[in-house]
């Protein structure tokens, strides 16, 4: 190992400082600024996502207060269009897409394949400021010009041409987002092909490396396509250019058509490295191989292809040809077996298992009631006839609020509590986290399950007002929020609790197998002492205890 | 298997070799070559996304766009292509010359690359300003009159062929930069990756502008 710029003291060869202590040749904050350590960056950038997935929730929060009674409650139509506009754009931009490849992609997945850092250091320092920068001009956007953004998350065309409020500035933010997505997902591809550890093959790597790895190709090649819409829109709204604007000739379908080319497969982004950390934590939890590695490992990219084409699924009552929506319709049902297939391996990994119910285990459970109940909806919605009576109405609110937060939202808690000791070397209290989860759960229930039944009764989205029918629909809705909120917000609590004064991890709490957990809580920094040599699969406990074995007989 | 953890092992020779503690600083060349070939996938989608509203435009207004095309100079269109075609053999003999550890023909090679990329702007320069002051402009008092199809026609014709300008001045950048590294043995027979991922970007404008020429200039 070459020495650099750190004298590493002598009581402490041998034995690698963890990746806090570990001097550096920038002092304090900018240690911290300017790393290109992976772990580093990860955790920056879960700190700066929390504090966006906060702003949201509070702002969800305030929209269902309003929501509750009919007519206005606690605010104007137009503050309501604004806040459910930046909601979208928070949670969806900064929360959802980045959640888990940017925080424990950057984090967990370099140690899983027994790398000591992504390919690429400087870059993924890159992406992090690109992406600091696109939060701070969506920010900067809300209190400049001529008021935030009223268009909603999708930005559609005329409106969103049309609008006097800020909504350049906003548009561009998410053109930087986009940017920093594209350099992470083109830094995991090639970490992923590039760092394995000698023996580490492609089907030896955990499930979650190959969420990251299908995650991070849609990452590449769907971004540019929203990247060039959104600076058309720009260029269309500063110098009038006509691409767009039925005015001058251009064809608003069009951009829902490049909008969704991105914002489809970006649900993909979303939930495919959210699928994998499940994969782990069932396979840890039920303290057996995971079922069916190979075809979990193959539907992550059946998924990510299929996912691809399925655009037009959104656009059924925006006056597509009928051809065109029988053949989307079908691609949207063709979906539903990679995610079937990796569903019934999860149940049946379980099955005879030794299941251990911790606090990721119970996130990860609760994941597979919360998302099914999403992915099935979205065959009614994916079904031309039903799609027509529930388009834009509450029904498909509550349905992406199921596979979203649902689904990414509760996997990226279960990996907060899976991967904590890692991360930070400590422990939470397990009970109080299992509560937290059974509130939220109930919460999260409450708060979106009667959408389903309002929309269902014909409830539009986005609507201020509402007639007096549904209003019991909203009150139900809106008391599920302030359940919510406050399993959210206990849940936090434990961690940071458990940040201060909980006790230290060793290790391997959990009696994982896969890498990370071979390496100290919290690990080196460059996290192992020597590459490791793989020779057994991924969830292969007889190997791993046999490695154990022969490891004492070493020593 | 064996195959790739040879590869692997390779590879971590090569980290260890390289390796500054808390750097995390390496030279893997195939690496360096795989991302710059995914950053040109995003480049290629990105101007993809501008070609299909290019061809579903040229299906609503078929008419409209060959009177708009009329418009376009097919001559210093011609030339253009030309250029590139030239700069881009040039960014190839300029490897080949570093390869061979001939640095001074490298950089001839690479500031004759330079020149074509200034050539071509030129071009590019007094071709806009030309339409400018007839008025063929977003807004302009000539595109007004014009039909809807000639709108959108001009509309992507600035969009795309701006784009693309803006991406031969990045290459130029791009270049540029390698040639400084070049000039102070950063970069040598032995360690010319960034050369030669500078060369696949500027290959890939070139591409662009191969179907952006046709698709404008040539098709009435």
């Amino acid at each position: 190992m070459a020495n650099g710029s750190i004298a590493v003291p002598a009581e402490q060869k041998g034995k690698l400082v963890d990746f806090y202590k570990q001097e550096s040749k920038h002092k304090g904050i900018w240690s911290w600024l300017l790393t290109v350590d992976h772990k580093r960056i990860g955790l920056m950038y879960l700190l700066v996502m929390i504090g966006f997935f906060l702003t949201a929730m509070t702002f969800g929060f305030l929209m269902r207060l309003e929501m509750l009674t009919p007519g206005q409650t606690i605010m104007k139509p137009q503050t309501y269009n604004t806040l459910f506009t930046l909601h979208g754009v928070i949670m969806v931009f900064l929360f959802i897409i980045p959640g888990v490849p940017a925080v424990f992609g950057n984090f967990i997945m370099p140690i899983q394949i027994g790398a000591k850092d992504v390919i690429f250091p400087r870059l993924n320092l890159l992406s992090w400021y690109l992406y600091i920068a696109g939060g701070a001009i969506a920010i900067f956007s809300l209190f400049t010009g001529t008021g935030a953004a009223d268009t909603g998350w999708t930005f559609y065309v005329p409106y969103s041409l049309r609008t006097t409020t800020n909504v350049s500035l906003t548009v561009f933010a998410a053109f930087v987002l986009g940017f920093s997505s594209i350099l992470t997902g083109l830094n995991f591809i090639t970490t992923i092909h590039r760092m394995r550890a000698p023996g580490m093959t492609f089907f030896k790597m955990p499930l979650f490396c190959w969420g990251i790895y299908g995650t991070a190709w849609i990452q590449v090649l769907a971004t540019p396509v929203i990247g060039i819409t959104l600076v058309l829109v720009i260029l269309e709204r500063t110098i009038g250019i006509g691409v767009f604007d039925p005015a001058l000739g251009g064809d608003p379908l069009l951009y829902q058509h490049l909008f969704w080319i991105y914002s489809h497969p970006a649900v993909y982004i979303m939930i495919l490295p959210a699928m994998g950390v499940v994969s782990d934590i069932i396979a840890t939890f039920s303290r057996k191989p995971i079922f069916g590695y190979t075809p979990i490992a193959m539907s992550t990219l059946a998924i990510a292809l299929v996912g691809y084409l399925v655009w037009g699924h959104h656009m059924f009552s925006a006056g597509t040809s009928d051809t065109s929506n029988v053949i989307f319709s079908l691609l949207t049902f063709l979906v539903a077996i990679p995610t079937g297939v990796k569903v019934f391996n999860w149940v049946a990994s379980l099955y005879r298992g030794s299941i251990e119910v911790t606090a990721p285990m119970l996130y990860a459970l609760c994941f597979i009631f919360v998302f099914s109940i999403g992915g099935l909806t979205g065959l009614v919605l994916g079904t031309l006839n039903t799609d027509i009576h529930l388009t834009d109405t509450y029904f498909v609110v509550a349905h992406f609020h199921y596979v979203m937060f649902g689904g990414m939202g509760i996997l990226f808690f279960a990996s907060l509590h899976y991967w904590f000791p890692k991360m930070f070397g400590r422990m939470y209290n397990e009970k109080i986290a299992k509560v937290a989860c059974i509130i939220f759960v109930i919460g999260f229930n409450c708060l979106y399950f009667p959408m389903f039944i309002a929309g269902y009764l014909g409830m539009p989205r986005r609507y201020y007002d509402y007639l007096p029918e549904f209003q019991i629909y909203h009150v139900i809705s809106t008391v599920g929020s302030w359940i919510m909120i406050s399993g959210i917000l206990l849940m936090f609590a434990n961690l940071l609790k458990g940040l201060r004064q909980g006790p230290i991890a060793p290790a391997n709490p959990w009696d994982s197998t896969t890498l990370e957990w071979t390496v100290p809580s919290p690990p080196p920094m460059e996290n192992f002492e020597e590459i490791p040599i793989v020779t057994r699969g991924p969830y292969d406990r007889d190997g791993l205890i046999e490695s154990k074995v022969k490891h004492q007989l070493k020593h | 298997m064996s195959q790739d953890s040879e590869i692997a092992i390779h590879h971590q020779h090569e980290h260890e070799a390289h390796a500054h503690v808390g750097e995390h600083v390496h030279r893997d060349d195939m690496g360096s070559k795989m991302g710059m070939w995914l950053f040109l996938f995003t480049e290629v989608l990105l101007f993809g996304g501008m070609f299909i509203l290019y061809a579903a435009y040229r299906f609503t207004y078929s008419d409209a766009y060959k009177v708009a095309a009329e418009h376009l100079d097919t001559y210093i269109g011609t030339i253009n292509t030309i250029i590139l075609l030239a700069s881009s053999c040039a960014v190839v003999l300029g490897i080949v010359a570093l390869q061979r550890k001939n640095k001074g023909l490298c950089l001839g090679f690479l500031w004759f690359t330079q020149l074509c990329g200034a050539a071509f702007m030129v071009n590019k320069y007094f071709e806009w300003t030309h339409k400018i002051e007839l008025g063929i402009y977003p807004k302009g008092p000539a595109l007004a009159d014009m039909s809807e199809g000639e709108v959108v026609f001009f509309g992507l014709y600035y969009v795309m062929t701006g784009l693309h300008g803006l991406h031969i001045i990045v290459g130029m950048i791009f270049i540029g930069t390698v040639m400084v590294m070049i000039q102070k043995n950063k970069l040598t027979h032995d360690n010319y990756q960034k050369l030669e991922n500078a060369g696949l970007y500027w290959h890939l404008v070139d591409i662009i502008w191969i179907f952006l020429f046709p698709l404008f200039y040539l098709i009435h």
